[in-house]
């Protein structure tokens, strides 16, 4: 159950989502033939009698695809069991075959969680190995999929393998739901498994949305589809969960159906209604056989994942002293590894962490070198440098890979002594006695003035609070 | 004991496999679908509680191939089997909605 449920919706309404994520394996060919497994060829050129459903054709299951769907199902701590595939038979040209070769009852993975950065977890109820769809392309009627004059089908994309993971309705905001996705995707980029891009299909999330009163029983969902990005699935569960509190307030009922996000309008479509009972008359496929994997078979892909990013976020936060949460954007940078070897070379973690989330945000970031860096943050918490000047000198050894007292002695950034800012200070006040009167008098507004005075008769070498602390004393003397 | 099947569900089953079947026919293969079922009804009266699920007839698992690139057909004599193409596409009668 997720944390992050802040009470964004009106009388107590509460939504509940679950989310249904398809995700492409990255494999060197399809699911059960031979074709390439790549995106952006000519149209039908991948194509096969197996793919294409012809007569006489059989599939064999590709081995990589296996492994990776274990690979990612173990990620998500399911238990992985024997599966069959089945047949799920329906009426639509996106698979030649009249049916998509799924698994229905005895899926591959079962039973896992995934970790949010705040600590909660996810259900996952299952993660079951399924092949692709050919995509079609409406022509005519303006484009738009229910005035379609006819479809073009390239059937390039059928049979490429999938896996579909089914997530537990434990979501309860739209932020959670976001967080999910890209908890989700991190783990899949960690087992390299999939390029999972939303915008380019390889990852799709469909998003099941109802709403109730909390501690009642679940309402009647909708089902979202056609979320091309993490911010069109945020958009499209709020503007859902409050269609569905106008509909029951004004005393109406929800109809369980599909709905289409359109990212121009902003709002949800009717495509289709489930109530005509969707009966795909699932069987178990026989042109192929079950897949039973050992317990050593399973040994070998644990011991093939390597550490995921909610292990990361809490080995960084323990060894920073901070909550994983405090860490989830070094890990999320994939600058982890940096946080830590500099932090264990002895640099404060508090500012190691707060340049990598501030500053850091930079190609070339990763080929920093930890121990320079942690050299750098030695000198700003030394009062060589000031906050503003470790920051100067960061970027340009991310640009220059040179070292920090190389950098900063070039551009001049030596620390003031208290002797010479002191005189400074004095200097600014004889000139402006005026001021000077003012600021004793308690108007802090001045201290602005005097501040920047002295930054700028050093250019920028003097520490802003070190000059505030010399006006207070002198004000005070 | 009932009917194994009824004419409202071979009707059913006729609609979703897209069979546009006369009302002779309807009668005919209620028939014959319940003399298929009234067998099934033989085999559900034994005591099957210790047998596992039989997923294919044969006892292989794990029949996998490698993931290597095998030739491709090529398009134009794809499209020619297709009784209407268009830039390398098959072209189909438009379709409400998106896939399931």
């Amino acid at each position: 159950m997720s944390d992050t449920s802040a009470a964004t919706l009106p009388n107590g309404w509460e939504m509940v989502i679950g989310l249904e994520v398809h995700c492409e394996l990255s494999t060197a060919t399809k699911l059960f033939c031979g074709c390439p497994n790549q995106f952006g060829n000519e149209p039908n050129t991948n194509v096969c009698p197996v793919c294409l459903g012809l007569p006489g054709s059989l599939p064999v299951v590709n081995a990589s695809a296996v492994e990776y769907a274990m690979r990612l199902g173990r990620a998500l701590h399911c238990d992985v069991h024997r599966s069959v595939f089945a047949r799920k038979n329906y009426f639509y040209p996106d698979m030649p075959k009249d049916y998509q070769v799924s698994q229905y009852d005895l899926p591959t993975n079962v039973e896992g969680w995934l970790e949010l950065p705040d600590g909660s977890r996810v259900g996952i109820e299952r993660a079951h190995i399924e092949e692709d769809t050919g995509k079609s392309t409406h022509v005519g009627g303006g484009g738009r999929i229910h005035e379609a004059g006819y479809s073009l089908v390239d059937y390039n994309r059928a049979g490429v393998p999938l896996v579909e993971i089914v997530g537990k309705p434990d979501l309860r905001t739209a932020e959670a739901a976001r967080q999910y996705v890209s908890e989700l995707r991190a783990i899949i980029l960690a087992v390299d498994v999939s390029d999972a891009k939303m915008e380019e299909g390889s990852m799709r999330v469909d998003a099941n949305v109802s709403v109730r009163r909390p501690g009642e029983p679940f309402g009647t969902r909708c089902e979202i589809k056609n979320l091309n990005s993490l911010r069109s699935l945020g958009r499209a569960i709020d503007y859902e969960a409050r269609r569905q509190i106008d509909l029951l307030e004004a005393g109406e009922r929800i109809i369980q159906q599909t709905r289409h996000w359109d990212e121009a309008d902003g709002r949800t479509h009717t495509l289709r209604s489930k109530e005509e009972a969707e009966d795909y008359r699932y069987f178990a496929e026989p042109d192929l056989v079950p897949l039973d994997p050992t317990e050593a078979d399973v040994a070998a892909i644990d011991a093939s994942i390597p550490p995921l990013p909610a292990d990361r976020r809490r080995a960084l936060a323990d060894a920073a002293g901070v909550e994983p949460a405090a860490a989830a954007m070094c890990v999320e940078r994939d600058l982890d590894g940096l946080a830590l070897v500099a932090i264990e070379a002895g640099a404060a973690p508090d500012r190691v962490l707060t340049h990598i989330d501030n500053n850091l945000a930079v190609d070339g970031a990763d080929r920093l070198a930890p121990a320079l860096f942690a050299r750098l943050v030695g000198m700003e918490t030394g009062g060589e440098l000031t906050a503003t000047q470790a920051k100067t000198v960061l970027a340009d050894m991310v640009e220059t890979g040179r070292s920090p007292e190389e950098i900063a002695a070039e551009r001049g950034f030596e620390a003031m002594d208290t002797g010479a800012l002191e005189g400074i200070v004095d200097e600014l006040i004889a000139e402006h006695s005026d001021e000077w009167a003012s600021f004793c008098d308690g108007n802090q507004k001045v201290a602005g003035f005097f501040v920047g005075a002295v930054m700028k008769a050093t250019k920028g070498q003097a520490d802003g609070k070190a000059v505030t602390a010399l006006l207070r004393q002198k004000a005070e003397a | 004991m009932s009917a194994p099947i009824s004419r409202d569900e071979v009707a059913h089953v006729a609609n979703l496999a897209r069979l546009q079947l006369t009302d002779d026919e309807l009668d005919h293969f209620t028939d014959q679908l319940g003399a298929v079922l009234e067998h099934a009804r033989d085999v559900a009266a034994l005591d099957t509680s210790d047998v596992p699920p039989t997923a294919h007839p044969y006892e292989l698992t794990n029949v996998l191939r490698p993931d290597e690139v095998r030739p491709t057909l090529d398009r134009d004599e794809v499209m020619a089997q297709a009784p209407a193409s268009e830039d390398g596409m098959f072209r189909v009668p438009p379709v409400l909605g998106e896939a399931p």
